[in-house]
């Protein structure tokens, strides 16, 4: 599960991250209500505002409406006020957008990290995730900081390094240190990057984090070491234990047809295609995307209805099917193996019947236990229906159907 | 004979009075698997299903010699069931369970690694050595017996494999499905091997989807060890989009490495008979072996 910038922060903090502070408005006035409260508590000489959306890139994207950056400098409060009023309401685009942007409705207001002092401050990358081929817990980080990590990888691969996390003894002093020194801390920097490795990394078990991506990590002028940025992805497995995360889910960041389905507990993933399908299992699901592909279609969907394919379930996946209008024609692929496939063929039949005005052509292709029972009965339902056994057939009938 | 388990394994439940335990537990003994016994904490000394029921799994063990578990316990209890099963030296543990938190599973895994035991899961359909043991939630008939091992992230393209296998007058040794999750006990490698080494098994079907490195790497240690039985390949996903979860929390798109074609690509190299259809498995087994 994705979540804003805000709301990472308050988990980081909590575990005793230390991280730019502020708070998050939702429109001018209300930005200046906290960036009074934000003064008063941090005497911050002048504010950071920032646009909060789920995609990175934010401080180099721009708003269609007004050309305001993401990520913008307010000198007062009466800039607080005029500069939050250019974002908020308005398109974000970055990179990691689509070319219409996400629309921004909450800012977070936040002191300013890059006072001058003694030493120039400095900008780091860290982030901590799992390595798979390993099962293990990395933290990957770099001296160069505040940038695009994708280019750094690319262009000097050696100035990035990894450590492996023990999961049986969680992340040591000497990892902590040689962090220190590959990024070349010294002094009391030294010394606050390794209590910030520390708490990070406990972060990130304690709150079942899937990602964290802290870009940039700041040494400021006076040696402390702060988050200024955190995007934090959830485990959505780990929610279970909680609860008061799930709060932090921001719906209208997600498409609202997904929402929709995964609400009903429906494993749904909108594609930009005309042929929608049905299926029961993840894989099985992948694999027919790729057969409508092969048969001369594109996928309108991902879609998988999970295992009990009862009448209620695949009406409601029918409804979300439709609902995208370039879906030209549905294909259904059930594998029934516990789940039987006569009784499939009745809630299709049911929904069907529910649903009233279905008119794109619909390919039902059942297989496993009572798979010919299944077809006898949706071939007498009467229905506009191609029915199907083999895998090839289906393939065959979707490519009759688009021609 | 096949691998990992057959007719003489001693099967345990973990689990084993839940409603999910119970269920597919019935369907694993009306298979002919020896199912012995079960655990469920707070239940010892009771019988279900005409079998005994213990409070630990090394209690199960000291009285049965089971050597085998499959676990249905709760995503918030598996990564301990699991560990509770390799310390009472079970040899194979079988995870069912979907949605385990991955910080469990980080360090089940690291708990488990010098205990000489192998992991199958979690979020898999099990595995089933055809006419022997069924330890998992497939349908039993789909497998008939034969001499084609099946390795495969996915339940239900599982079954599609099977069912194209048995269809082109072939039958499965032992299908292993080894799960979907970005943590498992044995990847397609380990499993690849098993079948490379049981002299019951001429060719090998290797499914697998986007996200990971899983199969490349199989792939090349096929390649590397002189390609010894024929293995048919199939990647799932290559028209998911990238960067987008597809069901299997494992299944995402991150690298470039990662994608079916880039995968496909490398399965070619090292000499993988690799289908672009999922409907073309069971007719390439027979086309390869004949």
């Amino acid at each position: 599960m994705n979540i804003h910038e805000y709301q990472g922060k308050s988990i980081l903090q909590n575990f005793g991250v230390t991280v730019q502070r502020g708070y998050v408005a939702h429109s001018p006035e209300g930005a200046v209500e906290v960036a009074k409260k934000l003064k008063e508590e941090t005497n911050t000489p002048v504010f950071v505002v920032k646009a909060q959306i789920h995609a990175g890139g934010r401080g180099k994207g721009t708003v269609t409406e007004t050309g305001s950056r993401g990520v913008v400098i307010a000198k007062d409060l009466d800039a607080v006020k005029e500069k939050s009023a250019a974002i908020l309401g308005g398109h974000l685009v970055t990179l990691q957008t689509k070319a219409e942007g996400k629309l921004v409705s909450k800012v977070f207001i936040a002191e300013d990290m890059y006072y001058p002092g003694a030493s120039e401050p400095k900008e780091y990358y860290m982030s901590v995730l799992l390595d798979r081929a390993s099962g293990k817990n990395v933290i990957v980080y770099s001296p160069d900081g505040g940038m695009n990590i994708e280019d750094v990888a690319h262009n000097t691969p050696e100035r990035i390094f990894k450590e492996t996390i023990d999961p049986l003894t969680g992340v040591n002093d000497f990892q902590c240190r040689r962090i220190g020194f590959n990024l070349g801390l010294e002094g009391q920097g030294f010394k606050e990057i390794q209590k910030f490795v520390k708490a990070l990394y406990a972060a990130y078990v304690g709150c079942d984090a899937a990602m964290f991506e802290i870009n940039p990590v700041l040494k400021t002028s006076d040696d402390r070491i702060v988050a200024v940025d955190a995007k934090v992805t959830l485990d959505g497995n780990g929610l279970i234990r909680h609860k008061d995360y799930l709060e932090m889910r921001d719906t209208s960041e997600e498409d609202p047809i997904e929402v929709e389905a995964s609400n009903a507990d429906l494993n749904y993933v909108k594609l930009d295609g005309n042929v929608g399908c049905m299926v029961n299992g993840a894989g099985l699901a992948m694999a027919t995307m790729d057969i409508i592909k092969l048969s001369g279609g594109d996928p309108a969907n991902f879609l998988d209805v999970g295992g009990t394919a009862d009448a209620k379930r695949v009406e409601t996946a029918f409804r979300i099917i439709l609902k995208d209008p370039s879906v030209k024609a549905i294909l259904v692929n059930i594998f029934g193996g516990i789940v039987r496939c006569d009784r499939v063929a009745q809630g299709i039949v049911d929904a069907y019947k529910n649903i009233g005005d279905i008119n794109v052509p619909l390919i039902v292709r059942l297989q496993g236990t009572n798979a010919e029972e299944a077809k006898k009965l949706i071939d007498s339902s009467g229905l506009a229906v191609h029915s199907a056994i083999t895998l090839q057939e289906a393939a065959d009938k979707v490519k009759a159907v688009l021609s | 004979m096949g691998v990992l388990v057959g007719k003489n394994s001693k099967i345990i439940v973990q689990g084993f009075t839940g409603s999910e335990g119970t269920f597919h537990a019935s369907q694993m003994i009306e298979y002919g698997t020896q199912v012995v016994g079960g655990v469920t904490p707070g239940k010892g000394g009771t019988t279900h299903l005409d079998r005994p029921v213990f409070n630990t799994v090394s209690d199960a063990v000291a009285t049965t010699g089971a050597d085998v578990s499959i676990i249905f316990v709760p995503p918030a209890f598996a990564a301990d069931a699991i560990m509770e099963a390799a310390e009472a030296g079970i040899k194979v543990i079988i995870t069912i369970t979907e949605g385990i938190p991955v910080a469990d599973m980080v360090k089940a895994k690291a708990y488990i690694a010098d205990r000489h035991c192998t992991l199958i899961g979690p979020n898999c359909p099990g595995v089933i050595t055809a006419g022997e043991a069924k330890v998992g939630i497939m349908p039993g008939f789909v497998f008939k017996p034969g001499r084609i091992g099946i390795v495969s992230k996915s339940g239900t393209l599982t079954y599609e494999a099977a069912d194209q296998v048995a269809k082109v007058g072939l039958g499965v040794s032992t299908a292993i499905g080894i799960g979907g999750d970005p943590i498992i006990g044995t990847p397609t490698l380990d499993a690849v091997k098993l079948l490379m080494e049981d002299k019951d098994t001429d060719a090998i079907v290797m499914i697998g989807e986007i996200g990971g490195e899983f199969e490349p790497k199989a792939a090349r240690w096929i390649k590397e060890n002189g390609n010894k039985k024929p293995v048919i390949g199939f990647i799932a996903g290559e028209t998911a989009p990238k960067g987008r979860t597809m069901g299997h929390a494992g299944a995402i798109v991150s690298g470039e490495n990662e994608s079916a074609s880039a995968k496909k690509a490398i399965m070619r190299e090292c000499g993988i008979h690799v289908v672009d259809s999922p409907a073309q498995i069971g007719a390439k087994v027979k086309e390869v072996i004949g």
